[in-house]
């Protein structure tokens, strides 16, 4: 269903993997990947860091007990060969990987998993992958100096981990992003290993080159034979589309995320149309709105606002077709997305009418606090202002930094923002975004309580079977929709370039850029030697 | 000389302390935290137990005059803190990226000096012909033009349509990869040392030692050797030495564009995401570095022009 579903949304770019595929793999070579997200890699411990950017080049270097599965659409166990599941769905007892080399040339064996979930869990260090391992039974009590070791994970042989968890859930949404990353327990602990990071991935660290680019190369005693592809790999940091884009024309880089002027750009260049793939990424783009600021306590008000903007002009005209219609919270991608959903119309007349019935014939003013950017910021927020006008409703624009931004809207001091959130890949996480006990400051930030999605997300977590949950999870999410908690603008479509000589790009829904680069090769046509 | 060297070191204690005060002091009124920033691209929101934490741990919840006073300790030891982001001592961060920046400045001052100076002169020695007006239209366009938009038409030209240089990247830190981002960064001053240059030319050859000069037969290479280009190098060193100054700063456009490993990028991905410890400690050399440029500039005046006398 996944795959369909992304064979749906990704037309080309499926093409050109497809083609791909049909290739033999050719060995050697270098790939040149870039790191668009602006700054330069936060640091080398990738423990410490959630950046969308550090990922790019931790997915090369780590590997985490689970991987993303681009072509399946979920998690899949990676450092462990197999997961049997006990103790009513909360034990699961992990056959590890006998394989796994770390690149000092030592096996990887159960101490070093039970070792980084505990380095994580170190509530001195503050590690944010902590809200990850902390599902496991008793690493609460090492974040909080309870206890110095997670009691929920239990070493039975030397490839062997048994983990006792604290929720029934999915442990490869929580185990298989790079902040889980497994560290060799010996080297994790020195001085030196955040300036010459070891891992277990496919290539193993050169060269870093802060703000600039980090150089990999091959691990010749990766577990998956004949993998790595390529010799190297290069990963520059290019936060300037339109530097990339002189640098992609001149095949000086293999891979280039595209915003939505390039988008238009690269589409309509014959030498170029074919080098993009495309993807429904799972964030979805939204204006929150704060019950507490009296007219948003208010339903009939906030399906006014979905009702009052006509969000297709905007997608069209602004975003430039790079993205998709949002019809609820869960995107496109989402393995429980429901496709009979519709989106609110664009009716202003029903909108009035929805204001009228709430008390606000005339309409009301409001303050929207938004960031500059041009994909969900401000741009987007000037061209609402006269059609929530046309329905009487007055918007005072307060325009913050993007980091300021998340601050704002944790501490709920807002009375709309504009912001994109990661609702994906887990539905259930995702949703429990909306359950009233999450706080504010984590990820309820519209404040949302409504006990019959309570319920809904409370059966969904104890039902042992996966269709049921999944049906309950849909009405949550159908049940969202109609309280529009949010104006539901877009699901993010992200856009790459890619080079016609690198073959095997994944479209990965979680992000487009994080590639499994052992995957990747490149054919005698690169330039790159 | 020794005593001149000695007051002007020590002048600089109480500039770096307010710079210091200064820079804490904003960063510890503006909105955002390194914290907020760790989720700023909405891939996961970050736990509130974390951040918590991390307040805790990074002292964030601290009275300003706690902070500060903990800061200016352990700066008194050379100690310059350790960056919330990367969780490395300051001191290497900045090491490893104060190198490539001077050598981004001192190619753009070297290149602004190499065209810039013969430009001002050549149009000084005929006022108003061609050769004035053209270099006077090239100076205020350089002047004029946004690094960034002429960042790329160079990479347009030079990269992508003529292929003689890489358009981005530090590559082995060979000449190649600085051409265009020093030229970029260069062509301002430039263009402002070519206008200083000539201005300070025409100055002189108006003056009654060059008036002497030539009643008394000089050659005019000789009065240009001697009188006109050592009076002018002295106006030329004031400018080179302010524009060290904001070449540091242009820097950061230029950095971020060609992928520029240096102090520039590091300062502005440190604002952008409040690692405070980094901001400071890249300040606080940007600033060091500019103080210690305009000693030796100071220092050169009186071997120039021995009429200056340190005071």
């Amino acid at each position: 269903m996944m795959f369909r579903m992304i064979a749906v949304v990704a037309g080309l770019g499926l093409a050109l993997v497809t083609t791909a595929e049909a290739q033999t793999p050719r060995k050697g070579g270098t790939i040149r990947m870039t790191a668009p997200y602006g700054s330069s890699f936060s640091s080398l411990d990738i423990h410490t860091t959630q950046r969308a950017q550090d990922e790019i080049y931790a997915k090369a270097l780590h590997r985490s007990l689970y991987i993303w599965n681009s072509a399946e659409g979920k998690p899949v166990l990676e450092l462990a060969k197999e997961d049997v599941v006990s103790g009513g769905g909360l034990v699961h007892t992990f056959k590890l990987r006998d394989d796994a080399y770390f690149h000092n040339g030592r096996k990887m064996t159960a101490d070093d998993v039970i070792w980084s979930y505990n380095r994580i869990m170190d509530g001195t260090k503050a590690y944010p992958g902590a809200r990850f391992v902390r599902v496991i039974e008793g690493a609460a009590a090492v974040e909080k100096g309870q206890a110095k070791e997670i009691s929920g994970l239990k070493k039975i042989d030397d490839f062997t981990v048994e983990m006792k968890l604290t929720e029934k859930v999915d442990p490869g949404f929580y185990f298989f992003n790079a902040l889980t990353s497994i560290y060799p327990a010996d080297e994790g602990a020195k001085e030196s290993f955040i300036q010459k990071p070891i891992g277990l991935g496919s290539f193993k660290f050169v060269e870093h080159v802060p703000g600039s680019r980090i150089v990999l190369e091959r691990w010749d005693r990766f577990y998956k034979p004949g993998k790595p592809y390529a010799d190297k790999l290069i990963v520059s940091v290019m936060g300037e589309a339109a530097a990339r884009d002189v640098a992609f024309r001149n095949k000086e880089i293999d891979t280039s995320v595209l915003g939505p002027a390039q988008y238009v750009a690269y589409q309509a260049d014959p030498a170029l149309k074919g080098t993009i793939v495309e993807v429904a990424e799972v964030f979805t783009r939204h204006m929150g709105m704060n019950p507490a600021f009296k007219p948003f306590a208010d339903k009939r008000v906030r399906q006014a606002i979905n009702h009052a903007i006509d969000t297709d002009l905007i997608i069209k005209k602004l975003v430039k077709g790079k993205a998709y219609r949002a019809t609820s919270w869960l995107p496109l991608t989402s393995p429980i997305y429901d496709n009979t959903m519709k989106p609110y119309a664009f009716d202003p007349a029903k909108a009035k009418q929805l204001l009228a019935e709430a008390g606000y014939p005339t309409g009301f003013e409001f303050e929207w606090t938004t960031s500059q950017n041009e994909s969900w910021g401000l741009p987007i927020v000037e061209a609402i202002i006269p059609m929530l006008d046309r329905v009487g409703i007055k918007v005072k624009v307060k325009q913050v930094e993007t980091a300021v931004l998340a601050e704002v809207i944790k501490k709920g001091d807002f009375q709309a923002y504009v912001y994109s959130m990661a609702t994906g890949p887990d539905p259930q996480a995702a949703l429990k975004c909306f359950y009233s006990s999450t706080p504010q400051s984590a990820c309820n930030y519209t404040s949302f309580k409504n006990a019959d999605f309570d319920k809904l997300i409370d059966e969904a977590g104890q039902t042992d079977d996966a269709a049921k949950r999944d049906q309950l999870l849909q009405k949550a999410n159908a049940l969202l929709y109609e309280e529009a908690p949010v104006w539901f603008f877009n699901y993010n479509k992200a856009v790459m370039a890619v080079q016609p000589w690198l073959k095997g790009i994944q479209l990965n829904a979680t992000e487009l850029t994080h590639q499994n680069v052992e995957d990747l090769w490149v054919d005698e046509s690169s330039p790159a030697k | 000389m020794l005593a001149f060297l000695t007051r002007r070191i020590l002048q600089t204690v109480p500039t770096v302390l307010a710079v210091v005060l200064v820079v804490f002091v904003l960063f510890s009124v503006v909105p955002g935290s390194i914290v907020s920033s760790m989720s700023d691209d909405g891939r996961g929101a970050a736990d509130p137990q974390v951040v918590e934490r991390m307040r805790k741990q990074l002292g964030l919840d601290d009275p300003v005059y706690m902070r500060f006073g903990s800061y200016i300790a352990k700066l008194a030891t050379g100690d310059l803190g350790t960056s919330f982001r990367t969780r490395e001592p300051v001191t290497i961060m900045i090491a490893k990226r104060i190198w490539p920046t001077l050598q981004l400045i001192f190619a753009a001052l070297a290149f602004a000096i190499a065209i810039g100076v013969p430009l001002g002169f050549v149009a000084a020695l005929r006022p108003g012909g061609i050769v004035d007006t053209v270099s006077m239209v090239v100076a205020v366009s350089g002047l004029s033009m946004a690094k960034f938009w002429l960042g790329l038409v160079l990479m347009y030209l030079f990269a992508l349509k003529l292929g003689w240089l890489p358009s981005f990247g530090y590559g082995d830190g060979s000449l190649k990869y600085l051409i265009l981002p020093a030229v970029t960064l260069g062509v301002s001053p430039m263009a402002l040392l070519a206008r200083t240059t000539r201005a300070a030319v025409l100055e002189i050859m108006t003056a009654d030692f060059v008036r002497t000069a030539r009643s008394k037969g000089m050659s005019e290479m000789r009065l240009v050797k001697w009188h006109v280009m050592r009076n002018a190098l002295v106006l030329i060193l004031t400018t080179m030495g302010l524009q060290f100054g904001a070449l540091m700063g242009q820097a950061v456009v230029v950095e971020k564009l060609f992928s520029w490993p240096g102090i520039g990028s590091l300062l502005v991905d440190s604002v952008l995401q409040r690692d405070i410890p980094a901001v400071q400690g890249s300040i606080l050399v940007v600033v060091l570095a500019f103080l210690a440029i305009n000693l030796l500039i100071d220092v050169l005046y009186g071997v120039i022009d021995p009429r200056i006398r340190y005071a």
